[in-house]
């Protein structure tokens, strides 16, 4: 499948990355040059194959429901680039 | 009112916080409040490295609901992952369940003017719940708490089953008693554990084509919700007939200005890019699990409703609100088993209690007082220690400062009188001050009588056992 | 000799003979380290007063577990309390984890010694440590060259003596791969055998955290020390803990060993594929069958891997938004402009590069010819590995398709770079096991890996094979790098 400026930007948009101008080629390139090595697949009859989900076999890997405190709950906040009453501080959401 | 020549269709998406003592993924606390960012861990506040684990009692009371509501229960499902970015989203995405709901196609009967009615549901699914963003009283911006996020959450789809205000409305005070039945949710509405989103359409009478449709989001009241649907129609019915089109779009509703607007900027190019959540394995349900699960279910509004009928003598109409909730109804089982007197009971919550709780706006499972309490309010009333308009004042109390009704009787002195020679004195009283009224009633004007019963209430500040007083005014007058 | 160039079990030995004590052990590595580290770049931080502490408290307390005051370095994508986790990106360049991964709760348990935290490619994304925003690692066989990757950092450190023995992690070859450029031995558990939390995640169900080590005995001994069912991880199997050391020298006598033609032909360097065909004969010495058979998956491996891989990225990393943690941007007015700029100034280009292929590959239109098309073949790639291993107890192959290559050389073609883990990827993409193990150098003087695949949680019979091996031809003994 041959990729356009256009879907890059897109996809750059959903993933909230910017592109510079200069950078837009070389990603082009380079995506789509694994999706055409990625076209090997299309060599391969998956019809009555189910896809594989996760990688683990575990099933039903459920917790029980009781309540365990996170104690230290300072160290939790401790990483942000800007707090205040506790909470952590973001440009203003309408 | 909506212009009769068009047909309004409404679908509701209905999110409920399930009551689990632990968040969906992680073993934090679900508690409503606490400081913010207190009921936090690394898995639910997105610390790299975290992983989630599925707590057990989300998907027994996800079955649950869906049993209750007739669904079908998927024998193997799994969750997915929802990506976007949004400061209230500490992964960057939602883990949700697309494509296999853990329950699918059921229905909602409801009671529409006696007029059974069944709205189907699409599907059941679980999800977590995000955070909060607090304004910044400083006004630099927006703060973000993730005390909620995390909280498991059930979506109940419905189909665009409903075609006016009132079975919407009715639909939904159905799904809230259900949920609180089946004892999965408080759907505490203003602490946010019940909302929904609403899809609203019109279209000409009769016509089969479905129109163009709006949803608006995270709607927590009845009220707005009903006004808002009317609104929106007539907004769409107006476009329509000024020869314009309605837009698919998310519409907010602004309950000050009672209008909805357009959030367009936010909604374009949503790409969810949905897959299967990886750090979690699939779940299944075997037969034998979901029939445990339904072992589990409670007697339902339906059954009860038959049952007050039958077995209290109550009106269908007594019967259908106390059955509503399950809290008022399991208040009213309560109480009678207490005095043994289910009509006095039904009496007193179906004229005082639910009004005060409208007055109050409260929720029913916020009454502050037991069912015990209430019962022993009857029985203070059948022993004739108290009158049914003083029962009234004691209620309002108990409201307000939760004790034994008999407690608080004995200490605002609300004891009826029901001493003969005290009663007989007051009534002696009232006729010597009213001579008029004695003449009134001998010349056959029985509304008399009525006068002077309440002028001796007033003198006993209600206190004087009324039908002693009836019963001896009467005596006097015909002597 | 000294204490650094010993083997971890060749250290407990000394230590239980009381000739030496843990402080020793931790003072040898820490003046190693003063002396190599830089010639090496293996480490992100170095925590050797943190390590010289603990020994101290160590000292004369009683050997309460078998890798008592053992040191070890760590992959910085692993969390530990209370020391940076960067994964060697930019974004996490100050962050300080609120919690230890299980695997360091197993090791602080242990009582072992941490030395630091070891540089990797950014968020394990590469195969040549080249693309650590911080450093780059250098091939102690040859300082000129990649150490390998994503776990360069670790498998350096390793062969240079820095650190006995470290924790790698493996999504589709970043154990193995660098461990057979740097002549050690880098095991890839099963998935679900070890927790993954605490393990910053790139590809939730290709990760998986194993140890990298100079021989084959103290990859069973730390293989022990990390298993375990964890009930923080829901992909963590709960399966009986067992002694990896207890069939470690049975021998392979009737083993039956299938040997993939496909996996020596094109793409292979010539001098690999002799050099590993020469190890499969010595098993013929030492009693196994020895069977040639097909599986013809490695480029429909390779592309199923990418796919998925960066898919799973694209998720993961979208956590890294400016706001909880990590970077954030000076530049921005707006919440848009926070989370855009923050990403892109703290991202390098190969993270952007492959979530932008993630993203691409989960969008809406290309879900089904990517994303669920991967995932089927994902099936047809597991069920014929469980069609060869219906036939074989072990399957060998070379680890990697060259020898380390000079620094820069593959940097700006991402696909060549991309074509480096061929012959490891298909066992992340089917949950097997894999360990590489050194089988001779080539004409460079640069080591050559063989990599062993088990079936699922057979851990025991690919460290018995790989033992043998090792025990036969005694590789530690004959080659060592010029450092």
């Amino acid at each position: 499948m041959k990729v356009s400026k256009e879907e890059l930007l897109h996809i750059a948009n959903l993933a909230n990355l910017n592109l510079k101008e200069e950078e837009v080629n070389s990603y082009l390139e380079n995506l789509q040059d694994i999706l055409n090595f990625a076209n090997v697949l299309n060599n391969v009859d998956t019809s009555n194959i189910d896809e594989t989900i996760g990688s683990t076999s575990n099933v039903n890997a459920f917790r029980k429901d009781e309540v365990k405190v996170f104690e230290d709950t300072e160290a939790l906040l401790r990483n942000a680039p800007e707090k205040e009453n506790n909470m952590f501080n973001v440009p203003k959401v309408i | 009112m909506i212009n009769e020549n068009y047909d309004i269709v409404i679908g509701l998406e209905v999110h409920s916080e399930l009551s689990t003592k632990t968040k969906i993924f992680c073993s934090c606390p679900t508690e409503f409040g606490g400081e913010p960012n207190t009921h936090c861990c690394p898995v639910c506040m997105a610390m790299p490295g975290a992983l989630p684990v599925l707590n057990e009692k989300v998907v027994e009371y996800a079955i649950k609901a869906g049993l209750a509501t007739n669904c079908k229960i998927a024998e193997t499902c799994k969750n997915d992952r929802k990506n976007y970015f949004y400061p209230d989203l500490p992964k960057s995405y939602q883990i949700s369940q697309f494509d296999i709901p853990l329950c699918e196609d059921g229905y909602v009967e409801i009671d529409v003017n006696g007029n059974k009615k069944k709205i189907g549901l699409v599907r059941i699914h679980i999800e977590e719940d995000a955070g909060k963003l607090n304004h910044d009283p400083y006004g630099r911006g927006s703060l973000v708490d993730l005390n909620r996020a995390g909280v498991p959450l059930i979506e109940i789809v419905s189909k665009p089953d409903m075609s006016s205000v009132e079975e919407a409305d009715i639909y939904l005070k159905k799904l809230k008693s259900i949920l609180q039945y089946i004892e999965v949710s408080d759907c505490k509405m203003q602490e946010g554990s019940l909302r929904a989103d609403v899809n609203v359409s019109v279209k000409k009478k009769g016509s089969t084509e479905l129109g163009t449709r709006t949803e608006m989001k995270n709607m927590n009241s009845f009220k707005s919700i009903s006004r808002a649907i009317e609104y929106e129609a007539n907004r769409q019915i107006d476009v329509i007939e000024n020869g314009g089109t309605v837009i698919q779009e998310t519409l907010r509703w602004d309950d000050v200005s009672g209008k909805t607007f357009s959030m367009r900027d936010k909604e374009n190019a949503q790409d969810y890019r949905y897959f299967p959540e990886p750090d979690l394995g699939l779940i299944k349900n075997s037969k034998e699990k979901i029939e445990e699960i339904r072992k589990l279910l409670p007697e339902m509004p339906e059954k009860r409703r038959e049952r007050y009928v039958s077995e209290f003598n109550l009106p269908e109409y007594d019967a259908n609100v106390l059955t509503m909730e399950k809290a008022l109804s399991d208040m009213f089982e309560g109480a009678t088993k207490i005095c043994n007197n289910p009509k006095t009971v039904s009496n007193l919550m179906m004229s005082e209690v639910i009004g005060i709780l409208n007055n109050k706006e409260m929720e029913s499972s916020e009454i502050p007082f037991t069912a015990e309490q209430l019962g022993n309010l009857v029985i203070l009333i059948d022993k004739g220690t108290i009158s049914t308009s003083i029962a009234k004042k004691v209620l309002l109390e108990m409201f307000d400062n939760p004790a034994e009704p008999q407690k608080i009787i004995e200490e605002k002195g609300w004891i009826q009188i029901s001493d003969e020679g005290a009663i007989k004195e007051v009534v002696l009283k009232i006729l010597e001050a009213n001579p008029a009224s004695i003449a009134d009633y001998k010349a056959g004007k029985d509304r008399a009588l009525g006068f002077l019963v309440g002028q001796a209430m007033k003198e006993t500040r209600g206190k004087a056992n009324p039908q002693m007083l009836n019963k001896m005014f009467l005596e006097e007058l015909n002597k | 000799m000294e204490l650094y160039d010993l083997t971890v079990h060749e250290l407990i030995e000394k230590l239980e003979k009381k000739e030496i004590s843990v402080l020793d052990i931790t003072k040898s590595y820490i003046s190693r380290i003063d002396n190599k580290e830089k010639d090496i770049n293996a480490f992100v931080t170095i925590t050797d007063k943190e390590a010289l502490e603990k020994a101290n408290e160590l000292i004369d307390g009683k050997a309460s577990s078998k890798c008592y005051g053992i040191p070890i370095g760590i992959k910085d994508n692993i969390c530990t309390n209370g020391t940076k986790t960067t994964c060697s990106s930019k974004m996490l360049e100050n962050f300080v984890s609120p919690y230890d991964a299980t695997v360091v709760e197993k090791i602080n348990n242990e009582n072992m010694i941490c030395l630091g935290k070891m540089n990797m490619d950014e968020f394990a994304m590469g195969a040549s440590t080249e693309y650590s925003a911080f450093k780059k690692t250098k091939n102690p066989w040859d300082i000129e060259r990649v150490p390998g990757g994503s776990s360069g950092g670790s498998a350096a450190a390793v062969a240079a003596n820095m650190v006995p023995w470290a924790l790698g992690s493996d999504t589709g070859g970043s154990i193995r791969q660098p461990a057979s450029f740097c002549g050690v031995v880098g095991l890839k558990p099963t998935y679900g055998l070890v927790s993954r939390y605490g393990l910053v995640a790139f590809a939730s169900s290709l990760d998986q955290i194993g140890p990298i080590t100079k021989d084959v005995e103290d990859s069973a001994l730390l293989l022990n020390v990390l298993t375990g069912h964890d009930e923080k991880d829901s992909t963590s199997v709960n399966v009986e803990k067992k002694n990896y050391l207890e069939h470690l020298k049975d021998g392979v006598e009737g083993l039956k060993i299938g040997v993939p033609k496909e996996f020596f032909g094109e793409g292979i360097n010539e001098e690999i594929s002799k050099s590993v065909k020469d190890a499969i004969d010595k098993y013929k010495e030492l009693g196994a069958t020895v069977e040639e058979c097909s599986l013809d998956i490695a480029d429909q491996a390779l592309a199923t891997y990418y796919i998925i891989a960066c898919a799973e990225a694209s998720s993961n990393l979208g956590r890294f938004d400016g706001i909880r943690y990590g970077y954030r941007t000076n530049n921005f007015t707006n919440l848009n402009e926070l989370f855009r700029n923050s990403r892109s100034e703290a991202f390098g280009d190969e993270v952007k590069r492959r979530i932008i292929l993630g993203t691409y590959v989960l969008s809406s239109g290309y879900y089904d010819a990517y994303y669920k098309k991967a995932q089927k073949v994902r099936t047809i790639i597991k069920n014929k590995f469980n069609e060869l291993f219906s036939k074989y107890d072990v399957l060998i192959t070379p680890t990697a398709p060259t020898v380390a290559y000079k620094i820069g050389e593959k940097c700006n073609n991402p696909l060549e770079m991309y074509l480096a883990d061929l012959c490891t990827v298909s066992l992340n993409i089917a949950g097997l096991p894999g360990i590489s193990i050194p089988c001779g150098v080539n004409s460079n003087n640069m080591p050559i890996g063989m990599q062993i695949i088990g079936k699922q949680f057979d851990e025991e019979t690919l460290l018995k094979t790989a033992y043998a091996y090792e025990q036969k031809t005694k590789f530690r003994e004959t080659y060592k790098p010029e450092l």
